[in-house]
């Protein structure tokens, strides 16, 4: 008996140190993914300073930071920002809505699908983009020919992937529907849209992506505001601490979306 | 128990159409499953076990023949099938899989609460009602299924081997759970299954399928009384005898069914 709790307790320590081990590595790496954007910025600033890179183009992160300073207190930072966000919110909605309800139907009946995916497969491939000076001529170059042009880059990838959403239901779970007398109405808000969900999500998670790319590009080209505009002006200027500020703006911006997407992934998702 | 026939199969065929020859399924079915029964349809795989229960759930179209599911009143579906192992669907909540029928038919809410309430109750899952699927394991799963069959208290209940994925102690356990519901509720019941043993506890009649084409090759009585245990048929010579009996037949089939 002795002899067994005394082995019993030896093991117990063995593993604890082993666990203790472990818990340390993995601070270490949680350390890591925080250090490694500052480690980038702080090389940057020296390299910089030190004249490694031209400051001309690469202006050290600090001033970045003042410039910033300086829009947001002048209040050009509120007005272009601003722009951005409203058109990008509108042009993707405007895209979403019509991918996901098209995308549904494609998904549940077939002669539709086969009606509809080639006429997407064959626009999907051509940039919205590239329709630009088309879409201004048609929409002016106020907010709408921006929201247009974001809306028709969202809706492909929601689109898709709402139609592959209800393809792949489980084809044992329209059994138990069919099984179980559920109705058209039920059948959609019961099984096809819930199944539908999760891949459906992920081409919303993509149309968000492509929204924010598609809105820079829109407003460098018939714009007078949006951070698109700011970004282009200021590098015809040559203002490069304001261009840096505008490309910094995207990558916030874009992650910022990401993570409230995620969020309203794991809301939506609660059973997966 | 001479019952009156429930669900009555007529000469029932089915074909399945390929252009590189096509394959009779089940050729020339015919049965009859009295009130209150329970059968068992055992056979190998592909035999047409699973098509046969399909046409009858209505998930498919016989090619030949007919059927009928005698009813007496109007309120009451016809059937429902307990599904194998992935039939619970996973964005609902247990108490939701339960209800699903109930709340399919638009019935009143009082009465499905009550009703969900019941099953829930009866299968041990109250605990895990607002649980979704994904954290149940496998024979739980299988009770959201039975319960929710039940639940929806349909003429006849159809079970596609539903304790086909589940190790062996638990499917003892949700063997004997099904057969105290079943003793309450006394429905019709056609359960699939490649078990011997499985069958043998559970039917009032076993009907022996061979494939290719599935037909039905023997049919065999138990009329050993209820409530059984799994102790009690291992123990019973006579329950031996008809195992044996059970995998002669069967042993033809299936090596007829590999040439």
């Amino acid at each position: 008996m002795k002899t067994s709790e005394l082995a019993r307790n030896e093991s117990f320590e063995v593993e604890q140190r082993e666990w203790k081990l472990r818990q340390r590595k993995d601070h270490g790496k949680q350390l890591l993914t925080i250090v490694s954007p500052l480690f980038l910025l702080v090389l940057w600033e020296v390299m910089s300073r030190t004249g490694i890179l031209d400051i001309r183009f690469f202006p050290p992160p600090s001033t970045i930071v003042q410039t910033f300073y300086d829009m947001v207190m002048s209040g050009v930072m509120a007005k272009h920002v601003g722009v951005s966000l409203y058109r990008i919110f509108i042009g993707f909605l405007a895209g979403v809505i019509p991918g996901i309800i098209v995308g549904l139907l494609m998904g549940l009946y077939s002669p539709i699908r086969h009606f509809v995916q080639p006429i997407v497969m064959a626009l999907m491939p051509i940039p919205t983009l590239a329709l630009l000076p088309i879409i201004i001529i048609l929409f002016g170059i106020g907010d709408l020919s921006k929201v247009v042009t974001i809306a028709g880059s969202v809706f492909f990838p929601v689109v898709i992937n709402t139609a592959a959403g209800v393809l792949n239901i489980d084809k044992i779970y329209l059994d138990v529907a069919n099984n179980y007398q559920t109705n058209q109405w039920n059948f959609f808000f019961k099984i096809a849209l819930p199944g539908a969900l999760p891949v459906m999500l992920e081409g919303i998670q993509m149309g968000q992506a492509i929204a924010l790319l598609t809105i820079v590009a829109a407003e460098m080209m018939g714009a007078t505001s949006g951070i698109g505009y700011l970004i282009w002006t200021s590098y015809k200027a040559f203002l490069l601490p304001e261009m840096y500020v505008g490309l910094i703006l995207i990558s916030f911006f874009g992650y910022l979306f990401s993570l409230i997407l995620r969020a309203l992934q794991n809301k939506l998702l609660p059973w997966r | 128990m001479e019952g009156k026939p429930k669900i009555t199969v007529d000469g029932l065929m089915k074909a399945f159409y390929k252009k590189q020859g096509s394959v009779i399924a089940l050729e020339d079915i015919s049965l009859t499953v009295d009130e209150g029964e329970f059968v068992c349809l055992v056979g190998p795989s592909g035999c047409g076990k699973t098509t046969l229960l399909r046409i009858l759930a209505g998930l498919e179209q016989p090619s030949v023949g007919s059927f009928t599911i005698a009813t007496e009143t109007n309120d009451r579906p016809l059937q429902s099938m307990v599904f194998q192992e992935r039939g619970v669907i996973p964005w609902l909540t247990v108490r939701e899989n339960v209800a699903f029928g109930l709340k399919m038919r638009n019935l009143p809410k009082a009465f499905i609460t009550e009703r969900t309430d019941f099953y829930l109750k009866k299968t041990g899952l109250e605990r895990f009602a607002s649980l979704y699927p994904k954290e149940l394991s496998g024979g739980m799963k299988q009770r959201v299924s039975i319960a929710r069959a039940f639940a929806n208290d349909p003429e006849i209940l159809l079970m596609d081997e539903p304790f086909g994925a589940l190790d062996e102690q638990n499917r003892f356990i949700l063997q004997e759970e099904l057969l105290s519901i079943w003793a309450e509720t006394k429905k019709t019941v056609l359960f699939i299954t490649h078990s011997i043993d499985e069958a043998l506890l559970l039917s009032d009649r076993i009907l022996l399928m061979g494939a290719q084409p599935g037909k039905i090759i023997e049919e065999i009585i138990i009329d050993k009384p209820r409530p059984r245990k799994m102790e009690d048929v291992r123990k019973d010579p006579e329950m031996a005898a008809k195992f044996i009996d059970i995998w002669r037949h069967l042993q033809e089939e299936v090596l007829k069914s590999r040439e």
